[in-house]
């Protein structure tokens, strides 16, 4: 379990434009570089990142909010910044997926006014 | 020997910083053929314009191991005109791809930020699609030098 | 073209001036001396001031998780003796290095750290820079952000701090610099891509950009020897021990930031 830090506000006025802030651990070995001993640091990356949104009483994976293929030209330990809009109360559910079988989700609740 | 003049010190010292990191707008041009052809690709046959989306990385850029970037794009992000898609490649890196965006009504604002590679100096590009298809493009140039005190 | 780059310069002044409004203030306002923070581009220091998006705070949140979790043969975590690391680690980051009465020499927090776990818990120690240790110390450290450096004034601290700033003057290595000739006589020239800080370990342990990691200042340490050409002497040696004590003195009263960012 890789540690994430996802900043995102559980209140929010209807229609309301929130920011939401995704950061998780994970070294995004490009593949590219050699250890100390010459040998080839083997590649491992975050290749996808999505956030849906199920609207309380849904039941399903609810509606994609945003997606991201992600590369090896993505930083070390991946923040990606993005925005949704309040139209319910329910939960965000947020994925990565990546190489060696990489997956993990997180979830926080969101309360709409 | 003349003194120096405080105006030209101060344009020495910001012309010395400067020299580290500039980012200069520019032209797609046709000699940045893989590049262009990618752009091509992901327009998928709509015309590329340049206007409506902006690039913004940070001028000066401390490593090139972490480069904070932001794609901003007009848009009322409603059910029938919203942002679809960005995506963002770069020049010289081992590989032309940097990251593919999905947006949807659903996202409101048209803002994403992330922190990129960047191997060398080279242009930066982003490409956003609209729900109508229609794309528009900016190019930025970043100088990106090597640190100093590496470990190995 | 000339319009162009007079409004680039425009720019880069604004920019200059906004990093200077910016930068850490010191508690003594006649303190000339600046943090490494202040050399960073703005952004970078946004970065580091940004607790949602200071990569180092992923450690800093493991470090959370990691005190409350039992490890070793006595069963206990590290809550088990420090309760509240917000109340009893408070101060503590900003007090070391300091001299350990029971192993009778100085320890960093990494090395406390070690010694609780193997006192303390019944766990073994924990290799330099192991992530766990990283985490706790990021953990600690944090509890001590904002506080200034408060070096112990143990009469044991003096000859390693004596021997630390002979070290910090020593030229060495193959291009045959010390620490002085960079982060003293050259301060504020560009070096690289980077601008030469003073060299005040006010931030750590640092994500630094170049590692896409956290360390600790003997890691720093031991980069600053390799570029230029030195055998880095090794992790807990006497040599970086007496440096750090060094510093911790040349950085007394400066406000502690950690954990920091740095190029």
């Amino acid at each position: 379990m890789a540690r994430t830090l996802i900043t995102v506000p559980t209140a929010a006025g209807e229609g309301e434009i929130i920011e939401v802030r995704a950061l998780i651990q994970h070294p995004m070995e490009t593949g590219y570089r050699r250890s100390g001993d010459g040998d080839m640091l083997a590649r491992d990356l975050i290749r996808r990142f999505s956030c849906r949104f199920v609207a309380a009483g849904k039941a399903g994976e609810g509606e994609l909010v945003f997606a991201a293929t992600l590369h090896a030209a993505i930083a070390a330990n991946p923040s990606l910044l993005f925005h949704a809009r309040a139209t319910a109360s329910g939960t965000f559910v947020f994925s990565w997926t990546g190489d060696n079988g990489f997956a993990q989700t997180e979830r926080s609740a969101l309360s709409v006014r | 020997m003349q003194k120096p003049s405080n105006r030209r010190t101060f344009l020495a010292t910001t012309a010395a910083l400067a020299a580290t990191i500039v980012v200069r707008p520019t032209m797609l041009h046709a000699q940045d053929d893989s590049l262009a052809a990618l752009v091509r690709a992901y327009a998928n046959g709509a015309p590329i314009r340049e206007g409506r989306v902006k690039l913004d990385i940070a001028p000066l850029v401390d490593n090139g191991n972490s480069v904070p970037i932001e794609v901003v794009v007009q848009s009322p992000m409603t059910a029938r005109d919203y942002v679809a898609g960005i995506v963002v490649f770069n020049e010289k890196n081992p590989q032309r791809e940097v990251a593919e965006f999905v947006l949807t009504p659903m996202s409101g604002r048209a803002r994403v930020a992330a922190r990129i590679r960047l191997a060398m100096t080279q242009k930066i590009v982003a490409v956003a699609r609209m729900s109508d298809g229609s794309c528009w493009t900016h190019t930025v140039e970043v100088l990106v030098t090597l640190a100093a005190c590496i470990e190995d | 073209m000339a319009r162009h780059v007079n409004a680039f310069r425009i720019g880069l002044a604004s920019v200059m001036l906004l990093g200077a409004n910016l930068s850490i203030a010191q508690p003594n306002v006649l303190d000339v001396r600046r943090s490494g923070f202040d050399f960073m581009q703005p952004a970078t220091q946004a970065l580091q001031r940004d607790d949602t998006q200071n990569p180092a705070m992923l450690w800093v949140k493991e470090g959370e998780a990691l005190w409350k979790k039992a490890e070793g043969a006595a069963g206990k975590s590290c809550a088990s003796c420090h309760a509240e690391a917000k109340t009893s680690m408070k101060g503590v980051a900003a007090r070391f290095p300091a001299f350990s009465a029971p192993l009778k020499q100085i320890v960093n927090l990494q090395g406390q750290i070690n010694t609780c776990r193997t006192t303390r818990m019944q766990a073994p120690p924990l290799v330099p820079e192991h992530q766990t240790l990283l985490s706790l110390e990021s953990f600690v450290a944090m509890q001590s952000r904002g506080l200034p450096i408060a070096p112990p004034s143990d009469e044991q601290m003096s000859a390693a701090r004596t021997r630390g700033e002979a070290l910090f003057n020593q030229r060495i290595g193959q291009i045959d610099l010390s620490c002085r000739d960079c982060h003293v006589s050259n301060a504020g020239r560009a070096l690289a891509g980077n601008k030469i800080p003073e060299g005040h370990a006010t931030g750590y342990p640092i994500y630094r950009l170049e590692w896409q990691n956290v360390g600790s200042l003997q890691r720093r340490l031991r980069n600053c020897m390799v570029g230029v050409r030195a055998e880095p002497y090794a992790f807990g040696s006497d040599e970086l021990v007496a440096l750090e004590a060094y510093l911790a003195q040349r950085a007394a009263g400066m406000r502690l930031e950690s954990p920091g960012v740095r190029p």
